[in-house]
C-alpha cells in the first residue's frame, strides 16, 4: 500500500509542476501578446476574408433570449457579404457558444481574440456576461459590440453599447407613467445586478418628481410561484407595477396575475424585459393591455424595419418575430462595418476613432453613435401589448435620445453612481 | 388576506405535491436518486403544448378539451420514457446512489438540449382552456380556477395512488418489493419486472405534474431544474418510504413558506424554510414519517 501511495504522490507532484509551469509559460505568452497589442488586434490580414466573432450563449437558460441575436448577426454578415464584402474581404464569422455561463463568456472572448484574431466580437445578454467580457477585451486591445439594454453604469473604451442605457428606457418610461398612469409605484425585479440597479434608479426618480413606492419585492431568479406577492400588490392597490423580472419567472407572475383577476385597468404592469420573442412565449392573450419600453418594436414603421422584418422572416421562417435586442444586434454589425468603411482600416483603434458621430438609418429609425461614451443615440418608445402578440406604439421620444450611462445630467441621481 | 394566504398556501402545498408525488415513488420507495425527475415533467409540459397545438389545428371547435386529454397521454409519454430509461440505465445502478445520481443527472442535460433540438430555445406557450379561466370570489378573495383544479388533481392523484398500493395485487408487490427485495424474490415476485413499472409511474407522475404545470409557469427546456430541488425537498422532510410523509411535507412546506414570505420576502421565506428544514432533519433525521422495519439494509 504505502510505496503505491508514494509513487501516486510523485506523479501527483510531478504533475502540478508541469501544470503550473504551464500556466506561467501561457502567462508569459499573455504578457508577450500584451506587449504587441498593436499586432493582436489587428485582424487575420492574410487571404480576402475577415474574421469576426459571435459570442453568445446557445445552450442553458439564455439561450431562451440570445439564440435570436446570433441569428440577426449572422443575417447582417450575410448581407454586407452580398454586396461585396468590407474593403474588399469577405467576412467570415466565428461563432462560439457562452454556455449561459459567465466564466466561458470570458473564455471564449480570450479565444476569439488570441487563437481567431477576430476583428471584432458581437455578443452578450447578461450583464454578468459582459462583465466577464469586459477586462479581456480591455487587456487585449479588442472590440466588442454589446445588443442589449442594461443599467448603465459603464462605458470601457473597448465596448460599444447598441442596446439602451437607463436615460433610454427606465427614466422616460417613470416619467410617463407619473403623468399617464399614476403616482403609486410597486417595484417587482429578479434578485441580480440589474432589477436592483434600476429600481435604485427609479426610486430616486420618484422621489424627485413626486411619486410613491408602496412595495418593493424581488424573487430569485427562475422563482415560479407568485401568489404571495399577488396578494400583497391586492392589499397595497398601485397605478403601476414596475416590472425588472427577467426571464421564465415573468411567464409564472403574468399567468399568475390573469389568474387572480387583475386586469391592466385595475393595475398597469410596465415591463422592461419582455419583448416580442419573450410574449410568444407567455402568450400574448396573458400580457394583452400591458406595458413595455423598448426603443424598437416590430411594427415600428420605417422603410428599413419593413425590409428587415421581410428578411428576417424569410430567413429564419414566418413564425418568428424580431425584437428591440434583435435589431440592436443587427444594428451592431452594420455600425461596424461602416465605420471599418469609414476608417479604411480593421484596425481597433482606428475603426473607434471613426466610429464616432457615425450616423445609420437602422430598423428603429436614426441612431448616431456617441463618441464620448461609445452608446448609441435612441429614440424611446413605449408600446402596448395587443392581441396578436405585437406592440402598439402609445408614446416615442420624438427624436434621438442622447444616452447618458451615469445619468450625469440628472440632479436627483447624484451619488448613484457610486 | 388571512383566507387569501392559507388558500395561496394550500395551493402552493399541493403543486409541491404535485412535483414531488413521482418522486415519492421513484427515490422515496426505490432509492434512486433521479435528477432527471424535472426533466419527465419537461416531457409532459411538452406533450401538452404539443396536444394543444394538435387540437387548435385540427379540431379548433374543441380545442378546449385539449387539457383532457393532455393529461392522461403526458402520464403515458413520460411513462414509458422513464419505463426505457430504468430498462436501459437505471437497472444497472441499484444500490450505488452516488453513480445514479451522475448519470441520471447527465441524462436530465441530454433529455433539456433534446427538447431544444425539436422545439427551440425559446419558451413555447400553453394558452390554458378557457373553462379554467377566472375564479370564485368568496370571503372577499379571489380563489383562481386553475389552483382549485390542481389541488383536486392532486388530491385524486393521490387517492388513487393509495387504493393501487394497497387495494390492487400490482401495488402490494411494489410494497413487498421496496419492504424487503430478497424475501419477495423468494416468494416469487419478478422484483425486476416489479421495478420496472414502479419507476414508469412515478415517471408518468412527474409527466402529469409538467401537464398541470403549464397552466401557473414556463414551458422550456430548463423548466425541471427549477422544479427539482423543491422536489427532493418535500420528498426527504416527508420520510423516504413514506407517501403520507411526503404529502404533510408538501403542505407543510407549503403554508409556511407562503406566510414567511408574506412577512418578509421571496428571498427570505426560502432561506428561512430551508434553515427550518435543515434543523428538523437535525432533530429527526429520517423525516416526519419514517418506516419501521425489520431488515438491516
Amino acid at each position: 500500500m504505502k510505496p503505491k501511495f508514494m509513487r501516486k504522490l510523485w506523479l501527483l507532484l510531478c504533475i502540478s509542476v508541469f501544470a503550473l509551469g504551464g500556466c506561467a509559460a501561457s502567462s508569459a505568452v499573455d504578457q508577450a501578446k500584451n506587449e504587441n497589442k498593436k499586432d493582436s488586434s489587428s485582424a487575420s490580414k492574410e487571404g480576402d476574408t475577415v474574421k469576426v466573432g459571435i459570442l453568445h450563449s446557445l445552450s442553458g437558460t439564455m439561450a431562451i433570449s440570445e439564440v435570436s441575436l446570433r441569428d440577426a448577426e449572422l443575417m447582417a454578415i450575410e448581407e454586407i457579404n452580398a454586396s461585396g464584402g468590407l474593403l474588399g474581404k469577405k467576412i467570415e464569422p466565428v461563432v462560439e457558444d457562452g454556455a449561459s455561463d459567465w466564466p466561458t463568456f470570458a473564455e471564449k472572448a480570450k479565444k476569439l481574440l488570441q487563437k481567431d484574431r477576430v476583428a471584432t466580437i458581437f455578443g452578450g445578454w447578461t450583464s454578468a456576461s459582459r462583465k466577464a467580457m469586459l477586462p479581456v477585451v480591455e487587456q487585449n486591445n479588442g472590440l466588442l459590440w454589446y445588443p442589449v439594454q442594461y443599467e448603465g453604469m459603464e462605458s470601457s473604451p473597448n465596448i460599444f453599447y447598441t442596446g439602451a442605457t437607463t436615460n433610454q428606457q427606465i427614466v422616460p418610461a417613470v416619467s410617463w407613467l407619473l403623468k399617464n398612469r399614476g403616482k403609486t409605484f410597486f417595484l417587482l425585479g429578479s434578485d441580480y445586478v440589474f432589477p436592483r440597479t434600476a429600481n435604485k434608479i427609479i426610486k430616486a426618480q420618484l422621489k424627485a418628481e413626486g411619486g410613491q413606492v408602496i412595495g418593493e419585492e424581488y424573487t430569485p431568479l427562475s422563482h415560479t410561484d407568485y401568489s404571495t406577492i399577488i396578494s400583497k400588490i391586492k392589499q397595497v392597490k398601485p397605478a403601476v407595477v414596475f416590472n425588472t423580472l427577467n426571464g421564465d419567472s415573468n411567464v409564472a407572475f403574468f399567468k399568475q396575475l390573469k389568474d387572480a383577476g387583475i386586469t391592466p385597468k385595475d393595475v398597469t404592469v410596465m415591463s422592461v424585459s419582455i419583448a416580442e420573442e419573450e410574449i410568444r412565449g407567455i402568450g400574448p392573450d396573458v400580457l394583452a393591455g400591458h406595458l413595455a419600453v423598448w426603443n424598437y418594436f416590430q411594427t415600428t414603421d420605417t422603410p428599413e424595419n419593413k425590409a428587415f422584418v421581410q428578411k428576417y422572416k424569410q430567413k429564419y421562417g414566418q413564425d418568428r418575430v424580431t425584437d428591440d435586442p434583435i435589431e440592436a444586434a443587427y444594428t451592431a454589425v452594420h455600425l461596424w462595418a461602416e465605420a471599418v468603411k469609414k476608417a479604411g482600416s480593421f484596425d481597433v483603434d482606428q475603426v473607434k476613432k471613426a466610429a464616432a458621430g457615425l450616423e445609420y438609418k437602422a430598423p428603429e429609425g436614426m441612431v448616431k453613435i456617441d463618441g464620448e461614451t461609445q452608446h448609441l443615440w435612441k429614440t424611446v418608445r413605449i408600446g402596448e401589448i395587443q392581441a396578436d402578440g405585437q406592440f402598439k406604439e402609445l408614446w416615442n421620444s420624438g427624436q434621438p435620445v442622447k444616452p447618458d450611462p451615469y445619468l450625469k445630467s440628472y440632479p436627483w441621481a447624484k451619488g448613484l453612481s457610486e | 388576506m388571512f383566507i387569501d394566504q392559507l388558500f395561496n398556501g394550500l395551493s402552493l402545498g399541493s403543486i409541491l405535491l404535485l412535483i414531488a408525488i413521482g418522486l415519492a415513488i421513484t427515490f422515496g420507495l426505490m432509492g434512486v436518486i433521479n435528477m432527471a425527475h424535472g426533466e419527465l415533467m419537461m416531457v409532459g409540459a411538452y406533450t401538452t403544448y404539443v396536444i394543444q397545438q394538435w387540437f387548435a389545428n385540427d379540431m379548433p371547435h374543441s380545442a378546449g378539451l385539449y387539457f383532457v386529454v393532455a393529461i392522461p397521454l403526458s402520464f403515458l409519454i413520460a411513462a414509458l420514457l422513464g419505463w426505457g430509461l430504468e430498462k436501459s440505465l437505471i437497472r444497472h445502478l441499484y444500490r450505488r446512489p452516488l453513480d445514479s445520481l451522475l448519470a441520471t443527472w447527465g441524462i436530465s442535460l441530454i433529455l433539456q438540449q433534446t427538447a431544444r433540438l425539436i422545439f427551440g430555445a425559446p419558451n413555447v406557450a400553453v394558452v390554458p382552456p378557457s373553462w379554467l379561466d377566472g375564479g370564485i370570489r368568496l370571503f372577499g378573495a379571489v380563489f383562481p380556477y386553475k389552483r382549485l383544479f390542481i389541488l383536486c388533481l392532486v388530491l385524486a392523484i393521490i387517492f388513487f395512488l393509495y387504493l393501487y398500493l394497497m387495494k390492487t395485487r400490482a401495488g402490494r408487490r411494489i410494497q413487498a418489493v421496496t419492504m424487503n427485495r430478497s424475501m419477495a424474490a423468494c416468494l416469487g415476485i419478478a422484483t425486476q419486472k416489479v421495478d420496472a413499472y414502479s419507476f414508469a409511474i412515478g415517471s408518468g407522475l412527474a409527466g402529469v405534474a409538467g401537464c398541470a404545470l403549464t397552466l401557473l409557469g414556463p414551458i422550456g427546456p430548463t423548466i425541471g431544474t427549477y422544479y427539482i430541488v423543491d422536489a427532493f425537498m418535500v420528498v426527504i422532510l416527508g420520510g423516504v418510504g413514506k407517501l403520507a410523509g411526503t404529502l404533510l411535507g408538501a403542505f407543510g412546506i407549503g403554508l409556511i413558506s407562503t406566510f414567511v414570505e408574506y412577512s418578509t420576502s421571496a428571498t427570505m421565506a426560502k432561506v428561512i424554510v430551508f434553515v427550518l428544514i435543515i434543523a428538523f432533519l437535525q432533530w429527526k433525521p429520517s423525516g416526519l414519517l419514517n418506516v419501521r422495519t425489520r431488515s438491516l439494509d
